[in-house]
């Protein structure tokens, strides 16, 4: 398949607005005579939802969640990104994309990320309208903190829960839709699969999750904004409900998925703590602003601290260790998190880990002693809550014990500029696609992608799709013969995973699918691991297929239905995932072989073969799945090995 | 640690519930609550029983979804926090513990210890917000808010909408949830143009939804896992008589 | 306006304000009535009571009260029965200790408490001195005052277990005053994090003042009796 990513012409700073003043719109009238379906709440979701209703289109917005203000960018914590330069400390449009071109390790698109910088100073000034509290100081004007991977402070925040308000903000503008008519809202709804009609997605198939019930939707157009994928390793820092299903689901019906191994492991979240263990914590990345990441020097004084035989507090300045500050002197404790993770994993592999051994000190120490306890609990007084309630520990007197975990994924279904899939009419915005964060994401970035793409590039960009569909009149699904087929397919899939009464239960095979994925195909990878994983992966999915148990009935509340189904299709995902890090023979970004690394353990791209996308191709069940390759031709910058040292 | 639970089951919203007894033995004291109801299910499930339902979703204590009333109290016996946070180092070996739903006419019983809230969704849809069009906010630093008032607004809008505070009034009042987004809004000079029609919407909505009055017992602001202060009800007082003192 | 009073918060305004109303009204009753303390001949008081029973503004204000009260008893009625409805299945368990006061909860069986009081304590006082009259009442007037002092005292001398009324009568007021004191206030909207607990503190200082003072007379009139 060729791909044509549709990146307008012209210099780099005009490609958005020409591009906009260029395209073909729909006309206020004929909006309303087009429907849209959204699938997904959080912010990329309910921004879209709500600027599709503003505009006059007719939107049905789906969640699985029981209100669309659950949606896991409710759980982000440190906060958005934006190239406002209140700061006066010279950032810049060109700076942030630069910086995210860079964070991302030269893997992401040149006209996308620009446009995604341009659009983010809007994004502040709409969330201020809409009313999100972002913190302020003592002139009124809004203030700003610093995030890994940059040399500026363009971190807006509402204290630690920026992602909540955000998310609430977006809430409120698609509560402001659903009162006035223009957006209908289904909760509880879990959608099954995509409709495509003559090849053009048509609508959706969904499960009321309360009562079970199959139900098909019409739109002219179908937008999935449904998250990664990060729950393939079961512990991760994602909801529990979050889940690949609809991308995969998609992705099986013809739209193509790019980079899956791109994983972005975040270095700081709450070590792991048993086997009953059900999610990992994140403690936010803002902390690092105030922290310092260290390990004891001798792995004898490691060795007494994992044994409980001496405090933390009690090792003196010169027998600690801080890795990054010692490593990274430019970045210090912000460099990005691909590489802070991966110096933590360093540093636990050789034997300086604390706690159980797979854990480093974040120390906030110096912070409480310069700035005052009050001004630390100000701005983190709810993670370090939130650390003391799951560790039983004051991390205001004893230094946090942090360790990486599976995060978010840059990888994602494959769209264009108009962050269109290879399915026409069929879009996917936020981290649902793979589109501006290449092989790793900067911090506070998340938030201002899926805001971007909701609130100011897909209400865009459809319309020049649409523009063309007006000759395509509303559908009644049930007298449409695609709809019924892929609901009977629904069904028919339920009935089979129904059908097979094993013995285990859902999440003991997800638990052992995520092991298998942490051990192989995690942090550090390489060809005999993959090799292993994958087959490993294929007997978990085996397992899964002849042993699962399932209790009650298709035809009615059934969570353990609901979960086997996003098991089910994790362990599709996590063969791709493994099949992808195996196929890209160097380390970028989050993506790190072994094989391929500097003689000082830093990341060795291969630009000269992997400069691309690489972008897979569903070919049918139990047949091997193909790679597209979409280069990434760099006109504007220059591409660099990245270096935050000096 | 071993343990006795007494947990509320109900098949649909019509059906009528009775409590079940199960018991549990081996549970880690680390282990947080919902992990150990997880370890309950997994127990059923190999039982070939049905699992309990119970909402949860982002186990950090901000998505609001989790909620259940624990030996008498929301989110069970600490402060500040969510079900999720709740960890069973709170609870003793041999512990009975009594799980039961948010009880409220306003938020029916779905499945087990599963309700629906979505009357929170409806309040809000009746005014929580402010109109303003994708595109059409001028920049954000030409609104200038006092630190203080940020401040104060932030504390309002920590609200997870869990609906704690419903759930342990004895009227069931909302009025903690609706103040906590009145109170977010009306501090904001964003949220003035507003605040009127917002005020009068959102309290005609809840009264409509079936949630009793507030008679200020304070409990919600207690058992409120983000600690919003009933401080908040009374700037809702406040906006709700000035709102019909405008014409 | 009807919309207002409709609302659950617009009920809540009417009961609030008849309460601080009622709260003054104690307060000028406790004035009047501690003039038994200070002189034991009781022409002070009879003085006081008979000023407050012509003078024309307080004549005025009588049907207010009046109404206060029946406002006050009605919307707590309203509120209260719509309240019962509104948790169709309780809960099998509540430790409601934990986060409110026992009197914030019951304010409407300490309301009822307070009202059977109330009926009892018009009977042998105000009832008398409006309407039926006694003998006790002409006994030693002056200049058409009426000897309330005597009415009061005797009955407070010669029925102990009336005392213990009125002493159990003012420890429900009392309850009933701990919580609503700041309640009227916080409905009113007047009240924040700091006038919180301001008011909190003159709640109990009232609440003290107020059923103390109520509580001391029947005793002080007792035990002096005793005494002399």
């Amino acid at each position: 398949m060729k791909l044509n990513a549709k990146i307008p012409s012209g210099p780099l700073a005009e490609k958005w607005s020409l591009y906009k003043s260029t395209q073909n719109l729909v006309n206020p009238a004929n909006k309303r005579k087009f429907d849209i379906i959204v699938v997904g709440t959080g912010l990329a979701g309910a921004s879209a939802a709500a600027s599709l209703g503003e505009l006059g289109f007719k939107v049905k917005n789906f969640c699985y969640q029981d209100s669309p203000r659950r949606a896991h960018s409710i759980a982000a914590q440190g906060g958005i990104n934006a190239a406002k330069n209140y700061q006066n400390d010279g950032d810049s449009v060109y700076r942030l994309f630069y910086d995210t071109i860079k964070g991302g390790d030269y893997r992401a698109r040149e006209g996308n990320v620009y446009r995604l910088a341009e659009v983010s100073n809007q994004i502040i000034d709409q969330c201020v309208g809409q009313g999100v509290p972002f913190a302020r100081d003592y002139g009124g004007y809004l203030d700003n903190r610093s995030f890994g991977g940059a040399l500026v402070s363009r971190t807006f925040y509402a204290r630690g829960q920026t992602g909540q308000q955000l998310l609430l903000g977006a809430y409120g503008a698609l509560n402001r839709q659903i009162a006035a008519g223009n957006v209908t809202m289904y909760t509880r709804t879990e959608m099954m699969d995509v409709v495509l009609v003559d090849g053009v997605a048509r609508g959706i198939v969904t499960r009321n999750l309360e009562t079970g019930a199959l139900e098909s939707h019409f739109g002219h157009a179908v937008v999935l904004a449904t998250g990664g994928y990060a729950n393939v390793f079961f512990l991760s820092t994602n909801a529990m409900g979050s889940n690949t299903s609809a991308i995969w689901k998609a992705y099986k019906k013809g739209a193509l998925f790019a980079n899956p191994a791109f994983v972005q492991i975040h270095p700081t979240c709450i070590p792991v703590h048993g086997e009953s263990q059900s999610k990992l914590t994140l403690m936010s990345e803002s902390l690092r602003n105030d922290g310092r990441i260290w390990v004891p020097k001798a792995k004898e004084d490691a060795e007494k601290i994992r044994a409980g035989k001496l405090k933390p507090t009690d090792l003196p300045e010169g027998k600690r260790d801080y890795y990054l500050e010692r490593r990274y002197p430019a970045f210090g404790n912000l460099v990005p998190r691909d590489v802070a993770s991966r110096a933590a994993k360093e540093r636990c592999d050789a034997g300086y880990g604390v706690g159980s051994g797979q854990a480093v000190y974040l120390d906030c120490k110096d912070s409480i002693k310069r700035l005052g306890k009050n001004l630390i609990e100000e701005r983190y007084g709810n993670l370090f809550q939130m650390y003391e309630k799951i560790v039983d520990e004051n991390p205001y007197v004893t230094p946090m014990m942090i360790y990486p975990a599976a995060h978010y994924t840059m990888g994602g279904l494959w769209v264009d500029y108009e962050l269109m899939t290879t399915i026409p009419g069929l879009f996917t915005i936020g981290e649902a696609n793979f589109s501006d964060h290449g092989a790793n994401r900067l911090g506070a970035s998340a938030l201002m992608q899926g805001l971007a793409d909701g609130y100011f590039v897909l209400p865009f960009t459809i319309q020049n799709y649409l523009a063309g569909q007006l000759s395509v009149p509303r559908m009644d699904p049930a007298k449409q013969p695609e709809f019924n087929e892929t609901l009977e397919a629904s069904r028919e899939w339920n009935a089979k995973l129904m059908g097979i009464k094993g013995s285990r239960t859902v999440d003991s095979i997800h638990k052992e699918l995520g092991q298998v994925m942490w051990d192989h195909v995690g942090m550090g990878r390489n060809k005999d691991g993959l090799e292993e994983g994958f087959s490993k992966i294929r007997q978990v999915k085996d397992l899964f297929w002849n042993d699962v148990r399932i209790p009650g009935k298709a035809d009615g509340m059934n969570v353990e239905l609901e979960k086997a189904n996003r098991v089910a299709d994790f362990l599709e995902m996590g063969e791709l995932l493994a099949k992808d890090a195996l196929h890209r023979e160097e380390s970028c970004g989050g993506h790190f072989r072994e094989e391929h690394q500097m003689s000082d353990g830093e990341a060795k791209r291969d630009d000269e073969n992997f400069k691309y996308v690489g972008a897979w191709e569903y070919k049918g069940p139990g047949k091997e799945p193909e790679l597209n390759k979409e280069p990434l031709d760099y006109e504007f910058i220059q591409v660099k090995t990245r270096n935050y040292k000096e | 640690m071993d343990l006795t639970l007494k947990v509320w089951r109900q098949e649909n919203r019509k059906a009528k519930g009775r409590f079940e007894t199960y018991s549990l033995k081996n549970i880690s004291p680390d282990s947080s609550f919902l992990e150990m109801l997880d370890v309950l299910n997994e127990q059923l499930v190999n039982g070939n029983n049905e699992p309990v339902v119970f909402d949860h979703d982002c186990r950090e204590g901000i998505c609001g979804t989790c909620s259940l009333f624990i030996n008498g109290r929301a989110h069970g016996p600490d402060e500040d926090i969510t079900t999720c946070q709740l960890h069973m180092r709170k609870f003793k070996d041999g512990d009975t513990i009594v799980i039961e739903p948010w009880r409220a006419g306003g938020f029916p019983v779905i499945k087990d210890l599963m309700v629906d809230r979505s009357a929170f969704d409806q309040i809000l849809q009746a005014g929580g917000f402010i109109s303003v069009n994708t595109g059409s906010a001028r920049d954000g630093n030409n609104i200038l808010i006092p630190k203080h008032k940020a401040d104060e607004s932030m504390d309002a809008a920590a609200c997870i909408g869990c609906g704690a505070c419903v759930a342990t009034c004895k009227n069931s009042s909302a009025m903690l949830f609706l103040a906590s987004k009145v109170s977010h809004l009306a501090l904001l000079p964003q949220g003035r143009p507003e605040a009127v029609r917002r005020a009068k919407a959102m309290v005609a909505k809840m009264d409509e939804l079936g949630f009793g009055s507030c008679t200020n017992t304070g409990a919600c602001e207690v058992e409120c896992p983000k600690g919003i202060s009933v401080a908040h009800i009374a700037r809702l007082n406040r906006e709700f008589l000035i709102a019909n003192l405008k014409p | 306006m009807a919309s207002f009073l409709n609302s659950s918060i617009g009920k809540k305004f009417l009961m609030s304000l008849s309460g601080l109303f009622l709260i003054t009204f104690l307060l000028v009753h406790l004035v009047v009535n501690s003039m038994i303390l200070f002189d034991p001949s009781g022409a002070l008081f009879n003085n006081v009571a008979h000023f407050m029973g012509t003078n024309p503004i307080i004549r005025v204000v009588e049907p207010v009260l009046a109404i206060g009260f029946i406002l006050h008893i009605l919307y707590a009625c309203i509120l209260t029965l719509k309240n019962q409805w509104v948790r169709p299945v309780g809960y099998d368990k509540q430790h409601s200790g934990n986060s409110s006061t026992w009197a914030s909860r019951n304010m409407f069986v300490l309301g009822a408490l307070i009202l059977i009081f109330l009926v009892i304590h018009i009977s042998n006082f105000f009832w008398k001195i409006k309407f039926t009259g006694s003998e006790l009442l002409d006994n030693g007037g002056v200049n058409g005052v009426e000897n309330v002092y005597l009415l009061v005292t005797t009955l407070f001398i010669n029925w102990w277990w009336i005392d213990i009324v009125y002493v159990i009568g003012t420890v429900v007021l009392g309850l009933h005053l701990t919580h609503a004191f700041w309640s009227a206030f916080q409905t009113l909207g007047l009240s924040d994090n700091r006038w919180r607990k301001r008011l909190v503190i003159a709640g109990w200082v009232y609440t003290i003042l107020v059923a103390g003072g109520f509580a001391l007379i029947p005793l002080w009139v007792k035990i002096s009796s005793m005494i002399n």
